[in-house]
């Protein structure tokens, strides 16, 4: 698109011929890849949706049954996560980009990004070996203390080992995706905005107000998708972290947790045979079909967005 | 043009009253010491240890407070809001350095005790207690990764140069929207795709290293089909258009001008997105399996990796467990020095092989 050779040759050259089909064969098998992965997921999951407790051994009675909770402990832990971590993203970002001085700001931001090469396994026994046992006391005083307020009830998790742990967990994990995004969304505020403000006698953080954060409001909630897409799919830390029983229930602290989809894969795949295959493949799906979603969302916005300055300017 | 000196001294009538410059650190300062005395005070009392994080946290709290109480007495409210931002947004920053540090500090303070010549050596053939090592899982991750990256590398890089220099219209269009949507997909989605298609053909309860290695590159390839792209982009259009006046034709105008010129960043991308994946472990989990022997051939039978191994000796503890755990850690341990290493390099290779701009 970028290039404008005039047409003047007559012949095509063999080469181009070559090249430029072998280039149009790489972007098809994107294509067929993608198609590929929701076809081979469709056609391994049909037979999960008429399956009884009888063909499949691990279902309780139907599969939706057994699919409701992981479809509501993968969103609870998602969303726990988001909420702990697009706080602390916006304050990083912010402080990144606006508050630290500027020789340090590409160095801090290196650090962050340490943060998305640590590999999740290595996140999970970090989890349980770490968190789980520095987080227990801290749960313990709240359940004696707050218990009142429905998610801190009790009984209290003697292990640590919580939905509230896994969802920390995966707040650190989202996190420097979440901040990089923001960072740049802060960073292309303009600046003529915020020196004007500024010169008003505004403080730092009214111009931050004012200025910084309107502009990047559509791109924070994209960034927050997008984080929560991540954390929809994340495995292994949760499958390690969290001791899971498959019920329903919002409290945080308990030893009785939600488990989510991508975990109950992992950790049910290795032993699986038969219908209970199938069974997997289609919570893989709904995964799939969930993030799919998600994503389009944040994308749907930064679109829009794109359109929106692109009038505005 | 005039130059105005600020009035900074108390009572001066434009800018209000400021704390002295260095009075939140004077504050930060008297709060940790006030919070690290309450803890003392509290641990000698108990007979409980004394908890430094504790204590730090409190301090902090107590900063934040006392120096937006302080300011919102001497400057005003607007002042005080403007410093407990930035007391927030610091602290937000240190709280991420927390994890990062602990992880950093309990990888290598528990990866260390096994990371000997013996864990670089030998498989866990017929090791059921203390010793072993992780060579089966090394050559695994090795194989596995390699071949995904032959098979990312290649189609990812020929599809960023379709998007950037061929494609026009729907076709890119949806192809730009399909590598979002790949950008998306789980990870472990991925892995029960390479199960579900090979299956497919060889029947249930297949595990080969090549599956994983399919995985990985569903993966990989949006990741570095985004990354070529961008740099194809960044080469300058007067670079093509010269080389076509010249009568060199497309083809060889991209393989000999455009590639060379953005040869630097589409390496960083390969090694960043290898970088990504080579710390998969889900995928690798339901794909390839897990062994205890030294496999060398990707298409026949289960292969280890190293996140796997990390994975399997953390799950299937034996007897005695803490072998099981420092192997676990050694194997942590060498995953996250090969990603630091991979990302060290890219940054490097980005850094001086890059053309120079003329900024």
């Amino acid at each position: 698109m970028t290039t404008t050779a005039p047409k003047l040759a007559g012949k095509a050259r063999l080469g181009d011929i070559v090249f430029s089909r072998t280039a149009l064969f790489a972007g098809g098998m994107i294509l067929v890849t993608l198609a590929a992965v929701a076809i081979f997921l469709i056609v391994q999951s049909i037979p999960a949706f008429f399956a009884t407790k009888e063909s499949a051994s691990i279902l309780p009675s139907n599969f939706w049954a057994y699919v409701w909770p992981l479809i509501f402990g993968t969103v609870w832990a998602a969303i726990l996560a988001l909420a702990i971590a697009m706080p602390l993203s916006i304050g990083i970002a912010l402080f990144i980009s606006h508050y630290a001085p500027r020789k340090l700001a590409q160095t801090l931001g290196y650090i962050v990004d340490l943060l998305a090469a640590v590999p999740s396994v290595v996140f999970g026994l970090w989890g349980i070996g770490v968190l789980a046992p520095a987080a227990q006391p801290i749960y313990s005083w709240l359940v004696d203390n707050l218990g009142w307020i429905p998610f801190f009830a009790g009984p209290v998790s003697g292990t640590g080992r919580t939905i509230l742990t896994a969802a920390i967990v995966l707040a650190v994990m989202i996190l420097p995706i979440i901040t990089a995004m923001c960072r740049e969304i802060f960073l292309q505020a303009p600046v003529l905005h915020e020196e004007a403000a500024l010169a008003l006698g505004a403080t730092r953080w009214e111009m931050i107000k004012m200025a910084v954060l309107p502009f990047g409001r559509s791109g924070m909630v994209s960034a927050a998708m997008l984080g929560l897409g991540r954390a929809l799919g994340e495995t292994m830390a949760v499958a390690m972290v969290l001791s899971a029983t498959g019920l329903v229930s919002f409290k945080l602290l308990t030893s009785e947790n939600p488990s989510t989809i991508a975990a109950n894969i992992a950790l049910s795949f290795p032993e699986a045979y038969g219908t209970n295959v199938n069974v997997l493949i289609a919570t893989g799906l709904i995964l799939f079909i969930v993030t799919f979603l998600v994503n389009a969302i944040a994308r749907w916005i930064v679109s829009r967005r794109a359109e929106f300055s692109a009038a505005a300017g | 043009m005039a130059l105005t000196i600020r009035p900074v001294s108390p009572g001066s009538g434009l800018a209000g009253n400021r704390l002295p410059r260095g009075a939140a650190w004077i504050i930060l300062a008297v709060s940790l010491a006030v919070s690290i005395a309450l803890f003392g005070l509290l641990a000698a009392a108990s007979g409980d240890e004394f908890s430094f994080v504790g204590a730090a946290i409190v301090g902090l709290v107590l900063y934040l407070a006392a120096s937006t109480g302080i300011s919102a007495a001497v400057e005003g409210r607007r002042q005080a809001m403007d410093r407990f931002v930035t007391g927030l947004v610091t602290g937000a920053f240190i709280v991420a350095m927390v994890p990062l540090i602990s992880v950093a500090a309990t990888v290598i303070g528990n990866g260390l005790a096994r990371f000997d010549l013996e864990f670089f050596t030998s498989s866990m053939r017929n090791v059921t207690g203390e010793g072993g090592g992780a060579l089966h899982a090394m050559v695994g991750t090795l194989m596995i990764t390699l071949a995904a990256t032959v098979i990312s590398v290649p189609l990812g890089l020929f599809t960023s140069i379709y998007l950037v220099e061929y494609g026009k219209g729907r076709l890119a269009k949806i192809i730009t929207f399909l590598v979002d949507v790949m950008t998306g997909i789980p990870s472990i989605v991925a892995g029960l795709f390479a199960y579900a298609l090979f299956a497919l053909f060889l029947g249930p309860g297949v595990r080969m290293g090549i599956i994983g290695a399919i995985a990985l590159s569903v993966l990989m390839i949006p990741v570095v089909v985004r990354s070529s792209e961008e740099m194809l982009r960044l080469v300058p259009n007067e670079l093509r258009e010269a080389s076509y006046a010249l009568g060199v034709p497309k083809w060889l105008t991209i393989s000999k001008v455009v590639l060379p010129t953005a040869i630097a960043g589409i390496t960083t991308g390969v090694m960043l997105s290898i970088s990504r994946v080579i710390g998969e472990t889900a995928p690798l989990l339901i794909t390839a399996g897990f062994t205890a022997s030294m496999n060398y051939n990707l298409f026949q039978d289960r292969m280890q990796s190293l996140p796997v191994f990390v994975y399997t000796q953390f799950a299937n503890q034996g007897n005695p467990a803490f072998a099981f755990l420092d192997r676990a850690w050694a194997a942590a341990l060498v995953l996250i020095l090969i990603v630091m290493a991979l990302n060290l390099i890219a940054r490097l290779v980005a850094r001086y092989f890059s053309p120079k701009t003329g900024r």
